[in-house]
């Protein structure tokens, strides 16, 4: 269990990481009130959870930090690059108090210098310094606000004849958010009377959404003209005393006068009920109206709230015992399935496919519970280029992109320090010093772009700088120092380009602490190729490198197409599979050199897998290729028997089989036997080099 | 982990020290091998392997372990033996082997498992210099029961960084081979 000391230090954690991020925006951002607000609101937690944990120098020194940010609020100072300096400071050196209730030495010394620091910049009034209580009242000028609309619209007769079809206008209206449909069909004739090409319908509708009026409006642009539209509206600021009783409703709506809903009030009875019974309204109209109020209880319900979602904290370790546990549940299904498809009894199979559609909702959702935006790490970024561009007097910005990039959590905290080195590295070798990037006629201020992005089931990150780029002469010759490549080896730039992730390599001609002990780069690459990952770079001198990081989405279950080769299964993460195509004879007969598949006419270069495996035995009368897309790219892999999709548990090979290419690991089938699964990049970069090896080697005759 | 690893060091070394050590022999082409019986986790009936394509010919595959994967390695390939056919009396015996600081789960094919046997530790004799079949880098002690010499391997040499890297070595020049023959 968690006490609440150690609850306390994880929110104060949490807060500082907050703080922090807000403390950077402000930077470049110095008058937005909201971020003046969350430091603030940071520290005082933090000020008033730990008097409360018996924190209290901690409590005093962030007392003085709360009283300058309050100034703050109040405009009376102005936030100063030095301001957020020293918070900044302050917010580290509070992360190191959190350990301890009382200061040591080093920390009071700190946390005093700290204090002057400020004191010299903003007088301190301790007379004034009253607990401000934080003020949560927030103007209600949100722009998430969300309006509630009445629609209602009854078609022209002949709207059928001129070819506007109501369905499009629907879907509009329900890709606006949410909203309830009630059809009124009491105008439909009986059948012998009635003509199928004309309308007889009116449709009502009640949406909640964060469009405009003019938005919704504008649905109906095409049809204005001949149909009966309106759109309405409804207010309820005052929410308390709006109307939301069906009778109240059904007048406001304009279909019931208050004198008839006085009337029918009378009797006791749903009124409802009454109102139909009494044949004031059509039934329809009274499902409108509840719709109506549906909505609207449920708008009044969330608004109460407030909060869309409460939030439970959960340690990881248990997260990741559900998630081991699903994993073996797949296993299960996947045997059920099989013994079910082997009797064929229709119970079982009904049962089956029952529990795989449960497997599988289950499995996405204790998917989704551990993925995170790859965001909640780049504030750690913004914090490291803008102390080291200090350091080094160097003017850097970093751009970030695609924050919200969800990725497993268990490979977000794994990704951290490769990440961080490949940025130290960026900011140490590739962005020059403002002087020199003078000289080359680039502005003074250089970038460093963190971007992220999906990519079928992998998550590809890029680290790019406008710096100089590698000098591939002094990698080249250092790389012969070292022993790695011989001083008459022919190398392509990006050959040499590669080298720079070899053990022991560092082309920094003077160690600093940021980079250049060696220990860099290789160690990225191991760390990238631990989580099923792979680096590659592209770097032009002169222009900057790029450093492309691209990572599997998740460690542990992926949607996969089985595939047998021999007599072994092989399994294909489906995300990458485009279609399965039945080799054409001829293509195989030829043994032509180049690999090629034709797909209505354009050629796919493929992989023999049978004899990429060396497997023994004859092929059947017919193959099949498996097309697959990779990036940009399309590439084929020629198997025996295509079996079908399959919830692929994926189970590493552990350390004995670390050096083998083109497996992502293997996974347990259902009769308990294991099945390699594929690494279609892997595979096709390998491939690929095996044809372009000979090449290079002419060139070395 | 490491605590791990210090106890298993631990309990070796008091194996070697104390009186007599528990060896678990089995037959490899005809000849007794044993390993210490504290590396040995359990004894499977032989099933079938799944091969892992473009790796070395000792690494014969990976099969499950209730769950996890294990890889299988054939000590005779890797000590130059003749090869034989899977019968009922193959087995995989699963071992707990030290690498690079890390205990991994290591199934080592066996002709057929004898028995589990105590040897005063006075009886072993240290790795002669010539006469034996296999790598002397491989072999930690030569125990004697009755008439029979029993081989006691030293596991993490077997599978140890050094022979692993020859390995690699050894594949990446076969892919060499292979792009030649595409030529």
């Amino acid at each position: 269990m968690i006490g609440p000391i150690e609850t306390f230090k994880m929110e104060a954690n949490e807060h500082l990481v907050n703080l922090e991020a807000a403390l950077l925006e402000l930077e470049t951002n110095p008058d937005n009130a909201d971020l003046i607000d969350t430091a603030f609101r940071a520290i005082h937690t933090i000020k008033g959870a730990g008097g409360m944990f018996g924190y209290q120098e901690l409590t005093n020194f962030t007392h003085h930090l709360e009283s300058v940010l309050d100034k703050v609020r109040n405009n009376e100072i102005h936030i100063s690059a030095e301001l957020i300096g020293i918070f900044l400071d302050s917010g580290d050196l509070i992360s190191t108090l959190l350990d301890n209730t009382q200061f040591n030495e080093d920390q009071k010394l700190l946390s005093d210098a700290l204090l002057e620091r400020l004191f010299a910049l903003v007088p301190s009034n301790e007379t004034q310094a009253q607990n401000t209580t934080c003020n949560e009242n927030k103007k209600e000028i949100n722009e998430n606000e969300k309006h509630f609309y009445r629609i209602r619209f009854t078609p022209d007769k002949t709207t059928f004849t001129t070819g506007f079809d109501v369905t499009p206008i629907l879907r509009e209206l329900q890709s606006y958010g949410d909203y309830l449909v009630t059809t009124h069909i009491s105008k439909v004739p009986p059948l012998v009377e009635m003509n199928p090409e004309e309308c007889y319908l009116k449709w009502d509708v009640t949406l909640v959404s964060q469009e405009s009026i003019s938005t919704i409006e504008d649905i109906f642009i095409f049809v204005q003209d001949d149909w009966d539209v309106t759109v309405e509206q409804v207010h309820f600021q005052d929410t308390e005393e709006h109307p939301d009783r069906l009778g109240d409703l059904l007048v406001s709506r304009g279909i019931l006068s208050s004198d008839d809903l006085e009337h029918a009030l009378e009797g006791k009875q749903k009124i409802g009920q009454i109102l139909s019974e009494k044949g004031l309204v059509d039934n329809s109209e009274i499902d409108a109206a509840l719709n109506e109020q549906k909505m609207m209880r449920q708008l009044k319900q969330n608004k109460a709230s407030d909060q869309p979602d409460s939030t439970v904290k959960v340690p990881a370790s248990r997260l990741d015992k559900l998630m081991n546990l699903v994993g073996e549940l797949v296993i299960v299904q996947a045997r059920l399935n099989q013994v079910a498809h082997r009797e064929q009894i229709e119970d079982i199979n009904a049962i089956a496919e029952e529990l795989d559609h449960l497997t599988t909702q289950m499995r996405d959702q204790t998917f989704s519970i551990r993925m995170l935006p790859i965001g909640t790490t780049f504030g750690r970024f913004r914090r490291l280029v803008r102390d080291l561009s200090r350091d080094l007097n160097k003017k850097i910005e970093l751009q970030t992109f695609g924050a919200e990039t969800e990725l497993d959590k268990m490979v977000i905290d794994k990704l951290g320090d490769p990440l961080v080195h490949l940025i130290r590295n960026s900011i140490d070798h590739g962005i020059e010093t403002a002087a020199e990037r003078k000289e080359t006629k680039k502005p003074a201020m250089g970038v460093i772009t963190l971007s992220a992005e999906h990519s079928n089931s992998h998550v590809i990150i890029k680290i790019k700088d406008d710096g100089k780029g590698l000098n591939t002469q002094i990698i080249r010759q250092k790389a012969i120092d070292k022993h790695l490549i011989k001083p008459d080896d022919h190398l392509t730039d990006e050959q040499i380009h590669q080298l720079i992730f070899e053990p022991g390599f560092s082309t920094a001609q003077k160690v600093s602490d940021i980079s250049g002990r060696g220990v860099g780069m290789d160690v990225v690459r191991k760390s990238i190729v631990e989580l099923g990952g792979s680096v590659s770079i592209n770097s032009h001198e002169g222009y900057g490198t790029e450093f492309t990081v691209r990572l599997p989405m998740t460690l542990a279950i992926i949607e996969g197409l089985m595939v047998m080769v021999g007599d072994e299964h092989y399994v294909l993460p489906l995300s990458s599979v485009e279609e399965c195509i039945e080799m054409p004879s001829m293509e195989l007969t030829q043994r032509s050199r180049k690999r090629l598949v034709d797909v209505r006419g354009e050629q796919i270069p493929f992989l023999y897998l049978r004899e990429w495996f060396s497997t023994t035995g004859n092929p059947p009368a017919i193959e099949q290729v498996v097309i697959t897309h990779i990036g940009e790219e399309r590439f084929g892999f020629c198997v025996d028997e295509v079996i079908g999709q399959y919830q692929t548990v994926i189970k590493r090979l552990g350390k004995l089989y670390e050096g083998t290419v083109g497996f992502s690991g293997a996974t347990i089938l259902g009769d308990g036997s294991v099945a390699m699964i594929l690494d279609p990049q892997a595979l096709m970069d390998t491939a690929n080099n095996g044809r372009s090896q000979p090449e290079l080697r002419v060139v070395n005759h | 982990m490491a605590e791990n690893a210090e106890d298993l060091d631990h309990i070796e070394e008091l194996n070697i020290n104390s009186e007599s050590v528990q060896i678990l022999t089995f037959t490899l082409d005809d000849e007794v091998y044993g390993a210490d019986i504290v590396q040995i986790q359990e004894v499977l009936e032989y099933r079938k392997v799944t091969r892992v394509p473009r790796t070395p010919d000792f690494l014969l595959g990976v099969i499950n372990l209730r769950g996890h994967v294990v890889p299988v390695i054939d000590l005779r390939k890797q000590f130059n033996m003749n090869q034989s056919e899977i019968t009922v009396n193959t087995c995989i015996v699963i071992v707990d082997v030290m690498l690079d600081g890390e205990k991994i789960p290591l199934g080592l094919l066996a002709d057929a498992v004898k028995e589990v046997i105590e040897l005063p530790t006075k009886q072993l004799s240290p790795p002669p210099r010539i006469g034996t079949r296999i790598d002397t880098r491989y072999i930690r002690g030569i125990g004697k029961d009755h008439d029979d010499f029993i081989i006691i391997l030293d596991l993490p040499q077997v599978i140890g960084q050094e022979s692993l890297q020859d390995v690699y070595q050894a594949v990446s020049s076969k892919e060499t081979q292979s792009t030649d023959e595409d030529e």
